[in-house]
């Protein structure tokens, strides 16, 4: 083959190749994509009624609950001005504690959330971004509390 | 004391690393011998600073200095001294101290293994690598000081994480930096070449054995991070594509595209400016998978460091890097155009689809990792992309070039006649589809489409890789055996083959599962009976843990006790998960202790990972047939710069 060829057939398969590529990855990117809903928002009404979404927020104190000896665990996530009660069934991960700020994964059913993976991040102080942002817009009450908590990241 | 010292010597480490940045690059202009003989004495220089303030860095752990900000953050009076040691690039401060020395090690090694080289080429390659270590020696300066003091010195260090506390990750950085540092090698030579403006054969063959090495640290490194995922962090993932293993994963395809682009560039004079093209990327990749993780732009469980404005250091620093040398690409690369030819079926013709399948994931992943990034900074709301996605996406262009892999091995340079190709590759073809249908029918129970695709294609580049060696072994008497080339090449793709095993029958037959168990209770997971027989209270040197004991069966016939742990280190006051693992070289059974339950129930979580070794163990063998394709003789033949003629026909790639 001529130099002229080869280039062309190089820019022939590559864009061939990239273009199948890019139509099926995009369309599976569209589907397994997770977006993060405030809990207000949830609250509101406004979180996707088929499909997984993320949610994230304080656990609230005493809201962990589960039967002795089960497996199943329900909890009150807040966003100091909503809650949405969580069900997951599953271990926990190791920094998962009321008052932790968590982001959970998984649907709305009937108005609780299904959570199918539990995130908790392996660092004391640490507060997923987010779930940061998240609070400080919906408790400009308690922001000051709150950049205290943040400035010690 | 002994801190100043470091500090000092890091910045004397920068004073050198300026000379050997701008006078050998004026010499090499200036065709000024003294200028270009800079290059090497301010190479050793660097080095042994900055070995010297890697060494006040180290000594500063050993003594327990936390009137050392760093040391007081990541170190502890109880802390184990091999950790205290791997303590030194256990944060961001300090694994940039070991950037720059692994930088400095390789330009030593370059400008002592580079004899045969011309003076100029020398000198602008150590010049370049001089460029780059300012660069980093400036960021660690001015934002980064690991030396920076703590007054009043605290009694006792805040330990390092938990996490960092194991063997797999103390030499894990060290090991993935030395293969991100090792593309710089490759970068310099492609910025040599385009200021020379003289591209030839001999040039592939000086780079090519740097960029093979740097490949396979990467590779191990990858392996060994995602090895300490498993049993440390992952409660038995093995990958998460997450943004910091993407990180590492992308400048590693780049760096296959790149060992492959150079193998027709040695061999034939062709695809010189995608050669170039991919030796810019592989390292810019690699600098841009710093940026990620530094600057903690992207959400990650690995971003320890967060600093807006050591991202913008490092921004601008890529914004450097990256556009000058492209800048420069689109000024030279079209002058070093080559002529010569090939036919459609030819090893050419493969090792382009290579390139351009390999490149193809490579951008999946960057747009992957770089989408929630774009998506937040347009408004377009917080995303996060799952796992799934990832695996569908990387498995498009990933498939067809594992299938490819074994017809390209053993096509011709420039033409193959189809016949004798079908004639080579038809036994192993069979065998193939016999075992990839059969094996997990028979031993596994299951089959199905997906599963049979990824099955063959492992065991296919599998069988077309002993075809060299077999041939090799039943050579007539007096003909030559295969280089240590193809020796490398189908030793690094038998481990490809185990590899794509691996992946295949793990994601397709584990058993993963959460239970509630008292002590004395029996779980059954995949034949085996997972007996909790006792719960009790250990200690260790910083840390106080819950141990179960749990006895594991197989119809009644003992297999192992395992020994998972729940610790609490005392000083973080953190809880780490220590997962019990039985492994075996056909499949992995793994405990890990969740939380009491209530009632005297624990959460457990029980699995069982058939061929989860093949993955670790085919990209160790991958690494292997790297190391052996460096230690080809030709790389070690006083090469000269004048075009040899090419060899042809059944050569190596």
């Amino acid at each position: 083959m001529k130099p002229r060829q080869q280039r062309m057939l190089a820019v022939g398969l590559a864009a061939a190749g990239l273009a199948i590529a890019t139509v099926l990855s995009l369309k599976a990117f569209q589907e397994n994509l997770m977006f993060f809903i405030e809990i207000s928002e949830v609250a509101n009404g406004n979180a996707p009624q088929d499909r997984n979404f993320r949610v994230g927020g304080l656990v609230v104190e005493g809201s962990v609950r589960r039967e002795p000896g089960e497996l199943e665990v329900e909890f009150t996530l807040t966003d100091l001005e909503n809650e949405l009660p969580v069900f997951y069934n599953g271990i926990l991960p190791d920094l998962f504690r009321e008052g932790q700020g968590i982001i959970a994964h998984g649907r709305l059913d009937n108005g609780r959330f299904i959570a199918d993976e539990v995130l908790a991040k392996h660092d004391e102080n640490y507060m997923p971004p987010e779930v940061a942002e998240s609070l400080a817009k919906h408790a400009a009450a308690q922001e000051a509390a709150l950049e205290a908590e943040t400035d010690q990241q | 004391m002994i801190p100043e010292i470091g500090h000092f010597a890091l910045i004397l480490a920068l004073s050198l690393a300026v000379c050997q940045g701008i006078m050998p690059l004026i010499g090499a202009h200036k065709n000024d011998e003294a200028l270009m003989s800079v290059a090497r004495p301010a190479a050793v220089g660097q080095f042994v600073f900055v070995i010297i303030s890697f060494a006040c860095l180290a000594w500063s752990f050993q003594q327990n200095d936390f009137s050392v900000l760093y040391v007081a953050n990541h170190s502890q009076l109880a802390l184990p001294a091999i950790y205290k040691f791997a303590a030194v690039w256990g944060a961001h401060e300090g694994s940039l101290l070991l950037w720059i020395l692994l930088m400095a090690g390789w330009t030593v090694a370059v400008a002592r293994y580079s004899a045969e080289l011309p003076r100029d080429m020398t000198a602008r390659v150590v010049g370049v690598l001089g460029l780059l270590s300012c660069g980093f020696l400036l960021f660690t300066l001015l934002t980064s000081n690991p030396f920076e003091r703590l007054i009043p010195a605290p009694a006792d260090g805040a330990d390092l994480n938990p996490l960092l506390q194991d063997p797999g990750l103390a030499i894990h950085p060290p090991i993935l930096y030395a293969g991100y540092v090792g593309f710089s090698v490759a970068f310099a030579f492609a910025i040599a070449a385009m200021l020379t403006g003289k591209l030839d054969q001999a040039w592939a063959r000086w780079t090519r054995p740097w960029t093979t090495w740097a490949w396979l640290f990467l590779t191990v490194g990858i392996a060994l991070g995602s090895w300490w995922a498993y049993y440390e962090l992952g409660w038995g993932g093995w990958w998460f594509w997450d943004p910091v293993e993407n990180a590492s994963f992308m400048p590693w395809l780049a760096g296959t595209a790149l060992i492959h682009s150079l193998a027709v560039t040695e061999k034939r004079g062709l695809f010189k400016s995608w050669t170039l093209l991919l030796a810019i990327s592989a390292f810019s990749l690699s600098l841009l998978g710093t940026f990620l993780v530094r600057s903690g732009v992207l959400v990650s469980v690995h971003a320890f460091a967060t600093d807006p404005e050591r991202g913008l250091f490092i921004l601008a620093f890529l914004g450097i890097v990256i556009g000058g040398a492209l800048s420069l690409y689109a000024w030279r690369a079209p002058k070093l155009d080559s002529t010569a030819g090939f036919r459609p079926l030819s090893r050419e013709t493969f090792l382009l689809l290579n390139n351009v399948l390999l490149i193809i994931a490579t951008t999946i992943i960057l747009y992957g990792t770089l989408a929630p990034l774009l998506y937040d900074v347009f408004e377009w709301g917080k995303i996060s992309i799952g796992p799934p996605w990832f695996e569908f996406a990387f498995a498009l262009p990933m498939v067809p070039l594992i299938l490819l892999i074994g017809v390209g091995m053993h096509t011709a340079w420039r033409s193959q006649a189809f016949a004798a190709l079908y004639e080579q590759l038809k036994l192993p073809g069979i065998i193939a589809i016999v075992a990839g249908i059969a094996v997990p029918t028979v031993f596994y129970g299951r089959s199905g489409l997906l599963l049979s695709i990824g099955a063959i294609a492992g065991f296919w580049i599998m069988a077309v890789s002993l075809i060299h060696p077999i041939r090799s072994w039943r050579r007539a008497p007096g003909t030559p055996a295969m280089t240590r080339s193809v020796m490398g090449m189908s030793v690094a793709h038998f481990g490809v083959g185990m590899f794509t095993l691996g992946i295949t029958i793990v994601s397709s037959f584990t058993v993963e599962t959460d239970q509630s168990v008292r002590v004395g209770e029996t779980v059954e997971v995949a034949g085996y009976q997972f007996k909790l027989t006792n719960l009790q209270n250990v200690q260790g040197p910083n840390y106080q843990a819950l141990e179960g004991e749990i006895e594991i069966r197989r119809n009644g016939e003992f297999i192992s006790e395992l020994r998972p742990q729940k610790r609490t280190y005392l000083v973080q006051q953190s809880p780490m998960t220590e997962a019990g693992i039985d492994a075996g070289w056909n499949r992995d059974l793994f405990v890990a202790l969740g939380d009491p339950l209530g009632n005297d129930a624990w959460s457990v979580r029980l699995q069982y990972k058939p061929l989860i070794r093949f993955i670790w163990l085919g990209a160790l063998i991958m690494a292997f047939g790297g190391l052996i394709a460096a230690s080809d003789r030709r790389y070690r033949l006083t090469a000269t710069a004048t075009e040899k003629t090419p060899e042809l026909s059944g050569e190596p790639a």
